[in-house]
């Protein structure tokens, strides 16, 4: 089952050509640069932009197709734009139930939405009276309810300060497992994708640069996020056990183990594991009495150079992952680093961020 | 009473139901016209909006007279009511109703659609996306948000039907008791010798409609910006 998307449209100053397809259901995050076109598409599938070429089919479900133009009114996408767009002349309740009444059957409760996302509190409240954490979680709600077959989120966290987004980002994580619902979501914010993209479609300047399963795109080293400060490689795991004297959590992520410092969360629970590229250091040998927990070995996959530094994509042995390492274009030379170069990845424990999963309802 | 004689009563009274019979069918339309005219993007916009806005700078004779053409009983609108619904508005109360409907129109249409124009139309495109069709994002979204602008075109409206002459004189003529509205009575009563005291009361009484009317609209107004 997937989601296919085909769009071109040209605006002043902007040629639009973009086409993508991505597994459901799942989170497909589309992530580029400001005024790359990224809104333009979600306003584009939701029917509210009308492009020159526009082919839009959702698991077998033609949304739009030259010659078939469903009004947005009918095409039951949810839409969550940045700044809520709450009714004002609604309360909070008011607001949720209206997409509901409208739709023509109901797959998620107003119950379910409510305990989801925390709303119990919010029902009698005017809009007006919210925060701004609180109105991204009511429009989240309100979309939801309007029983969707797909959710669109057009930066739905990029009004918020960092406390407020860090305080929505676990609902969306759960909205991911709870709800067998096919996401595509807008943002140029790397916290977010490392949070919530199974796959990943890169834009740049109206194109898709590439597209492809978030822990590969995120580990390309030939692109454009590869040579930003805050690259790094995803790795998908479960916990595998705690080590109690050392106070250190141990990770399975295919054949290989990660050691990161104690996570509480029980063994089997799935995670995420974002290594940092430039805290990874690639090494020929083994060292001796070092502090680093983990060395995990490695092949190089390719290399890239950007702006003085060079960037070395690595496949981890026993289908372990993809790593990235950020490392000096001198330590290439000396270490004669060039695809299918195997190397151990020297990675702190300290240095792993680990993004627990949402449990899922089935677990 | 002795503060007013019985056909002075009876003036005020069919002014007050005048205006409201003009404001009760008036607006329904006016909210559709501003509507179209806030919302609309169609050939003929402006001309449409032309019309809706000639009662505004035409001579009310005029306008009373053109009413005539049109609805009077060999008129092309007339006509037809008359021989469809038996319906006949000139030298009625109805058609008084119709020519302060017409003349107070421009004012209702103005407030309306600067209250609709005032609606954010993303909060229509969000009702949009949650399945909410034009008809219904309409009456559930935008019309809500401008009710503000709705009741303040309508008192505005009911306050200038109260004065409206010369198209009610045109179209209507002054018969007492049918057409004769205040300003009618007051224009009546100037025109006979010694008429004056009786001209006096019905303008102070013109004076103190006119004073609540516009107590009315301060209220309404300082109500909904709360």
């Amino acid at each position: 089952m997937s989601l296919r998307v085909a769009l071109r449209h040209a605006f002043p100053g902007l040629a639009l050509d973009v086409a993508f397809e991505a597994p459901t259901p799942g989170v497909t995050v589309l992530f580029g640069p400001s005024g790359c076109g990224k809104s333009s598409v979600i306003l584009a599938i939701a029917g509210l932009l009308q492009a020159e070429h526009c082919v839009v089919s959702l698991d077998g479900t033609v949304l739009a197709a030259p010659g078939i133009v469903l009004p947005p009114e009918r095409r039951r996408l949810g839409l969550v734009f940045q700044e809520g767009r709450l009714f004002p002349h609604m309360s909070v309740e008011a607001n949720l139930r209206y997409g509901l009444r409208r739709a023509p059957d109901i797959r998620i409760g107003f119950g379910e939405v409510v305990e989801l996302l925390g709303l119990g509190p919010l029902l009698g409240r005017r809009s007006a009276t919210l925060s701004g954490g609180e109105r991204q979680r009511v429009a989240i709600g309100r979309a939801l309810l309007a029983q969707p077959r797909l959710l669109l989120m057009d930066e739905p966290l990029a009004a918020l300060d960092a406390a407020r987004r860090d305080e929505i980002l676990p609902y969306l994580a759960r909205l991911k497992t709870r709800l067998h619902l096919p996401i595509l979501y807008v943002t140029h914010a790397m916290d977010e994708v490392a949070r919530l993209a199974d796959t990943l479609v890169l834009m740049e300047a109206g194109r898709v640069r590439a597209a492809g399963a978030v822990a590969e795109i995120a580990a390309g080293a030939d692109l454009p996020l590869a040579g930003r400060g805050d690259a790094a490689g995803l790795l998908h795991g479960r916990i595998a056990g705690h080590e109690a004297e050392s106070r250190l959590t141990l990770v399975a992520a295919g054949g290989i183990v990660v050691r990161v410092p104690a996570v509480a969360a029980s063994p089997g629970r799935a995670v995420r594991l974002r290594i940092p590229a430039r805290e990874v250091i690639l090494a020929l040998r083994p060292p001796e009495a070092i502090s680093i927990h983990n060395i995990l070995p490695a092949t190089v996959r390719g290399l890239a150079e950007t702006g003085g530094a060079a960037l070395v994509e690595l496949d981890l042995a026993r289908g372990g992952g993809r790593l990235l390492a950020r490392v000096t274009p001198d330590a290439v030379a000396r270490l004669w680093l060039a695809p299918g170069t195997p190397v151990l990845a020297l990675v702190k424990s300290v240095a792993v961020d680990v993004l627990l999963e949402a449990v899922d309802a089935a677990d | 009473m002795s503060l007013l004689q019985p056909e002075e009563w009876q003036a005020l009274r069919l002014t007050l139901a005048v205006a409201a019979r003009a404001v009760g069918f008036g607006l329904p339309v006016a909210v559709l016209l501003a509507w179209v005219l806030a919302r609309g993007r169609f050939r003929g916009r402006g001309l449409l909006n032309a019309i809706v806005h000639m009662p505004l700078v035409l001579p009310p004779v005029v306008t009373g007279w053109l009413l005539l053409l049109l609805f009077g009983i060999r008129g092309p609108v007339g006509a037809l009511l008359l021989h469809w619904f038996g319906l006949r508005l000139v030298f009625t109360t109805a058609g008084a109703s119709l020519a302060c409907a017409v003349m107070t129109l421009p004012l209702m249409v103005r407030s309306i659609r600067l209250a609709i124009e005032s609606v954010d139309p993303a909060l229509e495109q969000a009702a949009r996306s949650l399945g909410a069709g034009r008809l219904d994002r309409f009456l559930t979204i935008t019309l809500p948000l401008a009710a503000p602008g709705v009741l303040a075109g309508a008192v505005i409206a009911y306050a200038a039907s109260l004065g409206e002459f010369g198209a009610v004189i045109t179209f209507a003529a002054d018969i007492p008791g049918e057409t004769r509205t205040l300003p009618l009575a007051i224009y009546g009563a100037l025109q006979v010798p010694g008429g004056e005291a009786q001209a006096a009361r019905l303008s102070l009484v013109s004076v103190v409609l006119a004073l609540a009317g516009l107590g009315a609209s301060e209220w309404l107004n300082r109500r909904m910006r709360r």
